[in-house]
């Protein structure tokens, strides 16, 4: 069979093609990267030895990298909800601190509660407090004002200053030997959320993928599904058939606000117990990335916040055993999407 | 508030507001041109980076702008050749060249963190001191300060009175229009995406060498977003934008000022302004908005293009 | 094939130099679907009107796209003077001056006139100076009575004066050719003559001037040789002189012209309360478009209102305010007797109104979605189960087949994008969907534009017997027979406002042109 032959068969089945394609990104941006790793004097064949071994020889790192998955995945959702409706969020980052922010609220305030009240609690605070943010931009473009993409691009940088005026202030922790950062009151221990198998892997993972068989299901199978892609297929043509455009708009943003709220809320009370400043390293946009990789389906968000996941723990990884700079996951994110967004022609044939 | 925080006041009105400026005219252009480029706060970085070890390195501080200019000009032809060549989501494209540059640039100026340099000179313009009430520390700009008003009406008169400009405003109108009039797009926006890509390593350059005097990882704080707001708060105009970075210069400026002289407002609630401010001014604006903006790029922000 | 083709370059007009300035050989052009162009043979002289004649979808438009660069021919020559040329792109056309003035504009609306001709300039200065360019835009301006002010923007011009521009910037850029694909559609009767007069003064100088329409009597008041096309042939090319009606119309549809039959009238009278009520409506002014000033229409059960004028005076904001799109910043909408003014679009659809537009892959339909799925989202409650967290998928099924056999239309593939339809086929879809609600008025705007001849007649049909089954319909056209034809009523809009009101039997249409652009009762 001839390289042209494989080809045909890989794109006639849909599953195959989309899997090749991913599979093809990867191969490259790998190169790419470990052109990137040369010049910076590393070694990337050892880089690539030691993420391995980790990431998947071992459980301890096979589960760290589901538990980074999770805001990814999260963060992608809140994303990808709207883009079926033609609005773009750049606003993951902010709704995910305003989530974070209330969550804490609630944590550190209703400190009586026992877990199984505690816990739906702070779910209910996180989804709320990044769907009233997300909410905010969805009236601005329902109402035809600002269009929001810049708004919530512009509220991304304003979360976090919220948060820090409460971590620095009001919540600030008065432990003796508190760490060099600033960080809010511990949350009781019926504030944090459960983990399972011994690992760092918590309910937000549970979340994460209720809410994306959720997702898909809403959008392939029920009626409110097909009006909101008719939304985004036409408006125009949806308005005329009376399909209430501003309402969907306003909770479809608050809905994904909320989403991307819970994965805040999860960081802080799964991993950390405490709100940090700045504890985010850009999953809102990390998550938009996911989903327009993924073209915005289920399926693919899976898998590509997967893969993200293992690229920024071998990040970390690789930060300790060759002293990678950090930033060279940045790096290797672009040259992902770089090469997404050249299209060439290789992938074009397996989509 | 005494004479002296007044003329601090302004001084750092002006050193804030002259990179937002080269920023928001870097911009201007490239929307002119249907381009949105959401990327900026990488290049911006990438310039910043770039300038400061070239100057480090060489001692001399206008290589470093320079190699800054051509740097940003480069990292935006990249975006140019995904958003133009490959018809990618211009969005997208933005956002993964904002990654790359914050990567780039934290890789380049890694080895220089912590160190200093002496600035870019700073003089007066003869003839300034006679103006009455004007004092000598009023008045000390370095060159990139002094270039930038000029500048403005340098891209006003090219955008508003040439024929590269009416072709350029065309594309952004309508590119159908533009197309049908013979011109060719992809080249009017690829020498957009090269000027917007000068500028901003300018602005870039200004902030590491001139203002700050060193190399900070994201220094650049969210500025190449405020450019674009303050994009649309010049109303797409070179001479409204710079109206646009004094005030956001200003409300910069305001904060520290009010943090040094230790009244009592949160540096975050201070540090929020520049951003309220925008949507404030965004909401009220929006009606106008809709006349001004140009034609093509509508179908960039529905994800069109 | 026919056999009244005559041999191209015998039949020059009078006065007419004897080398034609463009000729055309054996041009094909194939789309997916169809053979738009079937080895044309065309000759244009300077200084003759040549008008090229045929249905919707025959291939006229394609023909000339070919010619100015949009389209590359799939086979066949082009020579200019006598010499070969290649034209691969607009550019490449205009400077072989080449020019066409489009149905849809190609100017920038929020620039100037001068700034959008200048744009076309050949030999623009690398500083512009407004003034030069508004003197050579009023020397043209007189010569050939287009008259504009060089300094407004675009997007403030009525549609005439666009045309207008459009036209300017051709001649500034000395073109020889001076192509207008169907540029009579915009304009009122006794503008049509003004744009004859145009083409006069432009044969008078040398120009080829190219008409494409598909309306005869168009062409037989200004042209000079006549070709009609039809199914993407040259069915024949006749000198002015010897064309008659039925000679044209025998070479444009073949041996037996299309004989409608006659629609469904009216029932006896049209009785009972109305259907809609406008009283007074006012709606907000905009950035483009024109608002209603002081709208009052009522249509009853069983009538027709046809709604005349030219584009742009209100008839987009008539058919929102009606729908609710837009709200009556005055005034009330009454719907079967009940206040409907502060009803947004979804309650008035559910009240019963249904709506035709002239753009159906823009306004109706979500082009990636199949006709089963554009079915659900124009009726969504009717198919949604457990309260919308399933869809009845075989009620569509059978709806849509019950709707196509009730008006007579063949079936469509359901599971294809709509994007994908003819705009025949996408027009009886939508046409479809919206009767087989059984909606009690139907608002219909623009519905037969651009579509070929038999599914314009089925959509007229439709429209017909809904009236005869008791509904009310708002036909809002720019063909003047069609509403003349169709109509129990007319009303022209201007300006935002009606201007007039009466049956079509019972004014001529010069007077009806009149009253559409305010000039006067001038006959």
């Amino acid at each position: 069979m001839s390289f042209s032959d494989v080809m045909t068969r890989i794109s006639r089945s849909r599953w195959a093609s989309e899997v090749a394609r991913y599979a093809l990104v990867l191969t490259i941006a790998l190169l790419a990267y470990a052109v990137v790793l040369l010049l910076a004097g590393k070694d990337p064949l050892r880089a690539l030895t030691d993420t391995a071994s980790y990431t998947f020889g071992t459980w301890l790192g096979f589960s760290e990298v589901i538990v980074r998955m999770i805001p990814l995945l999260l963060t992608a959702i809140a994303v990808a909800l709207p883009s079926r409706l033609g609005l773009i969020n750049v606003g993951g980052e902010g709704q995910l601190y305003m989530g974070a922010w209330l969550a804490t609220y609630a944590a550190i305030t209703f400190t009586s509660l026992p877990p199984g009240l505690f816990i739906p609690l702070l779910v209910l605070f996180g989804f709320v407090g990044g769907g009233v943010w997300a909410s905010v931009a969805g009236y601005f473009r329902a109402r035809g004002l600002v269009n929001e993409t810049i708004t919530t691009l512009l509220m991304n940088y304003i979360a976090p200053l919220i948060v820090g005026f409460f971590v620095y202030g009001a919540w600030r922790s008065r432990e003796m030997g508190a760490s060099a950062f600033p960080q809010s009151i511990a949350f009781p221990d019926a504030a944090r959320l459960p983990r399972f198998l011994g690992t760092r892997i918590h309910l937000g993972f549970v979340l994460a993928v209720v809410l994306l068989i959720a997702f898909w299901f809403v959008f392939e199978k029920t009626k409110w599904g097909l009006e909101m892609r008719a939304i985004g297929g036409n408006a125009d043509a949806a308005r005329r058939l009376g399909i209430n455009l501003g309402l969907y708009i306003v909770i479809v943003m608050f809905i994904a606000g909320g989403i991307a709220g819970l994965a805040g809320m999860a960081e802080v009370s799964a991993l950390h117990g405490r709100l940090r400043a700045g504890f985010s390293p850009g999953f809102g946009f990390t998550g938009f990335l996911i989903s327009w990789l993924a073209g915005g389906s289920a399926g693919g968000m899976f898998a590509m916040s997967f893969v993200l996941a293992v690229v920024l723990s071998a990040g970390s990884l690789l930060q300790i055993t060759q002293g990678v700079p950090y930033a060279a996951t940045n790096v290797l994110m672009a040259l992902i999407l770089f090469i997404v967004l050249m299209r060439p022609k290789l992938l074009g044939r397996l989509s | 508030m005494n004479l002296g925080s007044l003329a601090g006041l302004l001084s750092g009105t002006i050193m804030y507001g002259t990179p937002l400026l080269y920023l928001t005219l870097g911009e201007i252009i490239g929307q002119r041109a249907g381009m949105v480029n959401l990327g900026l706060e990488g290049i911006m970085l990438v310039g910043a980076s770039v300038a400061f070890a070239v100057s480090v390195e060489t001692g001399n501080l206008w290589l470093g702008i320079g190699a800054a200019a051509l740097a940003g000009a480069a990292f935006n032809l990249l975006y140019a050749y995904l958003a133009v060549s490959r018809g990618a989501n211009q969005l997208a494209s933005g956002l993964a060249l904002m990654f790359f540059g914050i990567g780039i640039s934290s890789m380049i100026g890694r080895p220089y963190v912590g160190q200093g340099t002496v600035g870019l000179q700073r003089f007066q313009l003869p003839g300034v001191t006679s103006i009455p009430g004007v004092s000598a520390t009023m008045f000390n700009y370095d060159a990139i300060v002094y270039l930038a008003v000029p500048l403005a009406f340098l891209i006003w008169v090219a955008l508003f009175r040439t024929r590269w400009g009416l072709s350029l405003r065309a594309v952004g109108e309508s590119p159908s229009a533009a197309f049908a009039a013979g011109r060719r797009i992809g080249w009017i926006r690829y020498q957009a995406a090269l000027a917007c890509g000068l500028l901003a390593g300018i602005a870039g350059a200004h902030l590491s060498i001139a203002l700050a005097r060193t190399w900070t990882e994201g220094m650049t704080g969210g500025r190449g977003f405020i450019a674009v707001a303050l994009v649309i708060f010049s109303k797409w105009h070179p001479l409204r934008a710079i109206v646009g970075a004094l005030v956001f210069g200003g409300a910069v400026t305001l904060e520290l000022q009010l943090q040094a002289q230790g009244v009592g407002v949160s540096p975050f609630l201070l540090n929020m302004l520049p951003y309220v401010l925008t949507l404030g001014v965004l909401l009220i604006w929006s009606g106008a908005r809709r006349y001004s903006a140009p034609g093509a790029l509508g179908r960039v922000y529905q994800g069109e293009e | 094939m026919t056999n009244a083709r005559t041999v191209p370059g015998e039949a020059a007009a009078e006065g007419a130099q004897s080398a034609p300035l463009v000729s055309l050989r054996g041009v094909t052009k194939r789309f997916p679907n169809v053979i738009a162009n079937d080895a044309v043979d065309l000759d244009l002289f300077p200084g003759e009107v040549h008008a090229l004649l045929g249905e919707n979808g025959a291939g006229k438009s394609t023909l000339m796209k070919i010619l100015y660069g949009f389209y590359s021919a799939d086979a066949g020559t082009i020579r200019m003077d006598g010499h070969e040329i290649r034209i691969e792109s607009p550019l490449d056309a205009r400077r072989n001056r080449i020019g066409m003035v489009f149905q849809t504009f190609t100017l920038v609306p929020a620039m100037s006139v001068a700034e959008n001709i200048a744009l076309y300039l050949p030999e623009l200065p690398f500083l512009t100076s407004d003034r030069a360019i508004s003197r050579q835009i009023s020397d043209l301006g007189d010569r050939y009575r287009l008259r504009v002010a060089p300094h407004l923007p675009v997007r403030d011009l009525s549609v005439g004066d666009q045309q207008k521009v459009e036209l300017l910037k051709l001649l500034v850029g000395k073109t020889r050719v001076l192509i207008f694909d169907e540029a009579t559609r915009v304009l009122a009767p006794h503008e049509i003559e003004g744009l004859f007069e145009i083409f006069a003064r432009l044969k008078a100088d040398g120009y080829a001037v190219v008409l494409i329409t598909h309306k005869m009597n168009e062409v037989l008041a200004c042209a000079d040789r006549i070709t009609v096309m039809r199914r993407g042939r040259v069915a024949g090319t006749v000198p002015r002189a010897s064309a008659t009606q039925a000679s044209l119309v025998e070479l444009m549809f073949g041996a037996v012209a299309p004989t409608s039959a006659p629609l469904p009238s009216a029932p006896a009278a049209a009785d009972g309360p109305p259907l809609l009520e406008l009283r007074g409506v006012r709606t907000a002014p905009s950035a483009a478009g024109t608002p209603l000033v002081g709208v009052t229409l009522s249509i009853r059960p069983g009538e027709i209102i046809g709604v005349a004028g030219v584009s742009g005076n209100g008839q987009r904001e008539l058919v929102d305010v009606i729908q609710g799109l837009v709200p009556c910043a005055e005034g009330t909408r009454v719907l079967h007797g009940v206040d409907a003014t502060s009803w947004g679009p979804g309650r008035i659809r559910a009240d019963g109104v249904g709506f035709v537009p002239e753009e159906p892959l823009a306004m109706a339909v979500v082009p990636w979605m199949t006709l089963h799925q554009n079915t659900v989202i124009g009726n969504a409650s009717r198919y949604a189960r457990h309260g919308g967290v399933s869809l009845d998928w075989g009620q569509v099924r059978q709806d849509v087949a019950t709707s196509f056999e009730e008006l007579g239309f063949e079936s469509l593939p359901p599971y294809v994008p709509v994007r994908k339809f003819s705009g025949g086929q996408l027009q009886r879809a939508v046409l479809a969907r919206e009767l087989g609600r059984h909606p009690k008025l139907l608002i219909a705007s623009y519905p037969t534009r651009g579509l070929d001849v038999r599914t314009a007649e089925s959509a007229r049909r439709v429209l017909a017997q809904l009236r005869a089954r008791g509904g009310g319909v708002l036909l809002v056209s720019e063909d003047l027979d069609e509403l003349c034809n169709l109509s129990d009523r007319l009303v022209v809009l201007r300006g935002g406002a009606i201007v007039g009101e009466f049956r079509p039997q019972d004014v001529d249409r010069h007077a009806i042109g009149h009253l559409m652009t305010g000039s006067g009762a001038e006959a």
